[in-house]
């Protein structure tokens, strides 16, 4: 009967697209560096002054890991929103840490004290940033939950209020 | 006087100031997106990858961090040309070099209109008389308009 092998068509053109769609879902997510769901990848760095900069200090809270640039104009903008939410998520469990893509620290010392940054800031390197899919571009912003897995991922300029309601999510989830 | 003369005046004027502006380099302001001394990535592809025509210098004018997670091969680092030591360097490459040379500019640091690279380094050509430099216009950043897109990349110094 037509109909009916018109009907056994539509729906295995459907059960292709969605086992297709699944796998392209599937690829996208969790399966690469920096993918949001995989897990973050460890670091060890020292911090402007020096001290220990590592992941790992930070397990169990919500991590906002931005990589930015003195020389980066939308980054510049978002910095003092990110000092903000250090001083108002601080105390339940956010925090912010600064990779810097500069290629020469100075600029960034001077940027970090006039712009009074409340929280640790390094400079960056081309494996930290692979390590994390490659940053070519910036900025990027990644929001690591308490469970160490990448929550999500921001090219370009982050959308602040959708920023903030993660933020707020990721904070309030089971610790 | 004759009624004739104001009129030879003002047209003297507007062929005097055509041709100031024909002869002049073009400025930064013309890296407007869409303007002709731009390439889009897909037309910097089909260049390099073409077998007839002049090979363009590629220079790469940004931050060396993000040039060494991905470059486009065959470009140059030269360095961040928002600063006296990138623009040096890019004065001592090109120097020995015929101006008619047809020279492409990249950085995709950053998104198009705040990217500080490409226009220093597109004006210091200007100024230096090099009349054939084009610009590849990334609009977003090299990882969203280059490497996203299969575009071949290498990585390293």
């Amino acid at each position: 009967m037509p109909t009916r092998r018109i009907v056994l068509i539509i729906v295995a053109i459907a059960i292709a697209v969605a086992v297709y769609e699944g796998a392209q879902h599937r690829s996208a997510k969790g399966t690469h560096p920096g993918a949001v769901d995989s897990p973050a990848a460890a670091f060890n760095l020292q911090d402007l002054d020096g001290k220990p900069l590592s992941l790992s200090d930070y397990r169990g809270k919500v991590v906002l890991l931005n990589f930015w640039a003195t020389w980066c104009t939308p980054c510049r903008g978002e910095i003092p929103q990110f000092i903000d939410y250090q001083n108002k998520y601080g105390p339940q469990g956010l925090q912010l840490v600064g990779i810097s893509m500069d290629d020469d620290a100075k600029p960034v010392h001077d940027f970090y004290q006039q712009f009074k940054m409340n929280y640790p800031v390094a400079i960056g390197s081309a494996g930290l940033a692979e390590s994390y899919g490659g940053v070519l571009g910036l900025p990027v912003t990644f929001l690591i939950g308490r469970d160490g897995r990448i929550a999500a991922k921001y090219v370009g300029a982050v959308e602040l209020p959708v920023l903030q309601q993660k933020i707020e999510s990721l904070l309030s989830s089971a610790r | 006087m004759p009624k004739s003369i104001p009129f030879l005046l003002v047209f003297a004027l507007a062929l005097y100031s055509a041709t100031v502006r024909a002869q002049s380099p073009s400025s930064s302001s013309d890296l407007a997106p869409g303007s002709a001394q731009l390439l889009n990535p897909d037309e910097l592809l089909k260049l390099l990858q073409s077998n007839a025509g002049e090979k363009p210098l590629l220079l790469n004018v940004g931050p060396s961090l993000l040039y060494m997670q991905a470059h486009i091969p065959g470009a140059e680092y030269i360095g961040a040309a928002s600063d006296k030591q990138g623009l040096d360097k890019l004065r001592a490459r090109v120097k020995s070099l015929p101006h008619d040379k047809l020279i492409v500019l990249y950085c995709g640091c950053c998104p198009w209109s705040h990217c500080p690279n490409v226009r220093p380094a597109y004006n210091q050509l200007n100024a230096m008389g090099f009349n054939h430099v084009k610009v590849l216009y990334i609009a977003n950043n090299f990882g969203t308009d280059w490497v996203d897109k299969g575009y071949p990349t290498i990585k390293g110094q």
